[in-house]
């Protein structure tokens, strides 16, 4: 078998992605200044000069505000794509072996009721009764995140159940838990893969939504979603502290969007050609 | 069909009456007294049962639980805390603001996404395909909020055609309000029109490789009318279906939105009744936000019935 060409979309998605994440990732070690440096002397600076990007009202750095940024949005994306799998994979599984009986019912029925409180509307109740955090913004997502697993997962395993390998591990003598484990989910392995990056990217746009309406991070946690709120009242004279973390969530999430339609192409010959 | 409706309805019913407790189970988990919060620490013991009472506070979580379901059966959301008012007039002012901005949205992206989506299946492959897609895919990827700030710094601080925020409200006339609603609609309609016109590309294409187009095409129709007359009908019900889910998004996006603008809409109140500790507004929106999202997919369920019979013996 000859290698197949990576899809485009997937090498410009991977890339875009990689930039931000070791922008992160390095974020914990070092930033060109230290974010909890004040420095109202050097407030509002445009970008160029000895803060690349610019300053803040508060004359922060705002290219290591963006990479603090970066970490946090990353950081609470992945644990809520996480959560949503930890949860909803088992139920997509459960509810796919017990294909039509009352569980599958059960899990079908509590998902749809979980899936009729948007992200937003579950982080409002959270944040009303524990307060605003960053936690109660993964928590808010993570939840959410759920019922898409549970979904995608028991359609995909739905499919794999009808095949004559299965069969011939029912016949084996194995154990609908033990098929689920051993068989079914390496198979929608990739399916999960794919869903889980478009979660991610979901996610991210999600924590931006909820820190900017200050559900989510809490100063003086930089976040993307606060350093747009922190801007909107300078925008007509630092149009720079609203435009760039702007660029860097759509950057973000194109990447990520770009990556999970080209590993769906890549790993699933039958979309080949279609989009 | 009766059959059908009828199990969608007891659904509907049962996913609201837990949809109910969760929320009320959630805000029953809040430390503190509001009325002892609302007067004050030198409050008198007796003031504050009074107030209580007043206030719909008193008995125990169940008898409370059904007092609430109870009075908004009957169209009593119970008093807000802060306003001093009955939250079903709070809530239908508010309405009158959130409905228009959500229908004005919902309108402006099917209107783009449908002829984009057609266009873009009807030169598949072409310079213009790729553009469109490569337009929807940055679409899906602008936060709302964001593209809302860019437009109010493009449309109201640069070339001045609309205000920055806020809402003159439907007295002052209904341009001036509609005009209001524009840029946040916009704003929202934005990500949604991305969605739509990729799902919309993608249906069209599928029912283009059908054997009745082919046999249309084969009886002399003109590619155009073919799309228009077979293609464009068939590929329209998965494009209803999303719109249909994207609603509970369409909801969080315009809660957001209304913070940009300064609307008076359902979302400020919300955010109002958190950061005021007003718990009685918060629980009550949040279930009608809930009951909005849950009435929509089951009138798509239904609508799916009628469309497909298959649908009906499930």
């Amino acid at each position: 078998m000859t290698r197949r060409r990576l899809p485009p979309s997937l090498v410009a998605g991977l890339a875009l992605t990689t930039v931000f994440v070791i922008a992160a990732l390095v974020s914990l070690v070092w930033t060109p200044h230290a974010v909890e440096a004040l420095n109202i002397a050097a407030r509002l600076q445009p970008p160029g000069g000895t803060h690349f990007l610019g300053t803040d009202h508060f004359g922060r750095d705002m290219l290591s505000m963006l990479m603090v940024g970066a970490r946090t949005s990353i950081a609470v994306a992945i644990v809520a794509v996480g959560i949503g799998m930890v949860l909803g994979v088992p139920l997509g599984l459960l509810a796919a072996a017990n294909h039509g009986g009352w569980l599958d019912d059960l899990v079908m029925r509590g998902n749809d009721l979980v899936f009729a409180f948007p992200a937003l509307v579950i982080a409002i109740l959270i944040t009303a009764v524990f307060g605003p955090s960053a936690f109660n913004a993964i928590l808010a997502i993570g939840i959410f995140n759920t019922p898409v697993f549970a979904r995608v997962t028991r359609g995909g395993a739905l499919s794999v159940w009808t095949q004559d390998f299965i069969l011939a591990a029912r016949v084996s003598g194995k154990g609908a838990a033990r098929i689920s484990l051993e068989h079914i989910l390496p198979n929608i392995a990739s399916l999960l893969i794919v869903q889980g990056t478009i979660q991610f990217s979901l996610g991210i746009l999600a924590e931006a939504g909820l820190s900017y309406v200050g559900l989510g991070a809490q100063p003086p946690l930089p976040s993307w979603g606060r350093m747009l709120a922190d801007s909107q009242t300078m925008i007509s004279f630092a149009p720079h502290l609203a435009v760039l973390p702007g660029l860097a969530i759509i950057a973000t999430v194109l990447g990520l969007n770009l990556t999970g339609d080209g590993l769906r192409d890549h790993l699933d010959p039958r979309l080949r050609g279609r989009q | 069909m009766l059959s059908y409706i009828l199990s969608r309805l007891a659904m509907l019913a049962l996913s609201l009456v837990v949809a109910s407790l969760v929320i009320f189970v959630m805000i029953e988990m809040v430390p503190g007294d509001p009325a002892s919060f609302m007067l004050g620490l030198n409050a008198a013991p007796d003031t504050v049962a009074a107030l209580r009472a007043e206030l719909g506070l008193g008995g125990s979580p169940p008898q409370r639980y059904l007092r609430w379901v109870g009075g908004m059966l009957q169209g009593d959301f119970g008093t807000s805390y802060t306003y001093r008012a009955p939250v079903a007039e709070l809530v239908t002012a508010r309405l009158a603001v959130s409905l228009p901005l959500a229908v004005m949205a919902l309108t402006l992206s099917t209107m783009i996404a449908i002829p984009v989506g057609l266009y873009a299946a009807s030169r598949r492959g072409t310079a213009g395909d790729w553009s469109v897609m490569g337009l929807t895919q940055l679409g899906i990827a602008v936060p709302n909020f964001w593209f809302a700030m860019i437009l109010v710094v493009i449309f109201a601080i640069q070339l001045r055609w609309f205000s920055a925020g806020g809402f003159p409200g439907w007295d002052a006339g209904i341009l001036p309000s509609l005009k209001a609603l524009t840029l946040p609609a916009v704003a929202l309609a934005l990500p949604q029109a991305s969605i739509l016109a990729r799902v919309m590309r993608s249906s069209v294409l599928e029912v283009l490789g059908q054997d009745y187009i082919r046999t249309a095409r084969a009886k002399g129709l003109s590619q155009r009318r073919t799309l228009t007359d077979h293609a464009l009908r068939n590929a329209l019900i998965p494009v209803l279906t999303i719109i249909g889910l994207q609603f509970s998004f369409l909801i969080a996006g315009a809660i957001i939105i209304e913070n940009v603008f300064f609307l008076p809409g359902l979302g400020r109140l919300v955010f109002q009744g958190i950061t005021q500790r007003d718990l009685i507004v918060v629980e009550s929106v949040v279930m009608l936000l809930v009951f909005a999202v849950i009435l929509v997919n089951f009138l798509v369920d239904i609508a799916y019935g009628f469309a497909d019979p298959r649908l009906r013996r499930r």
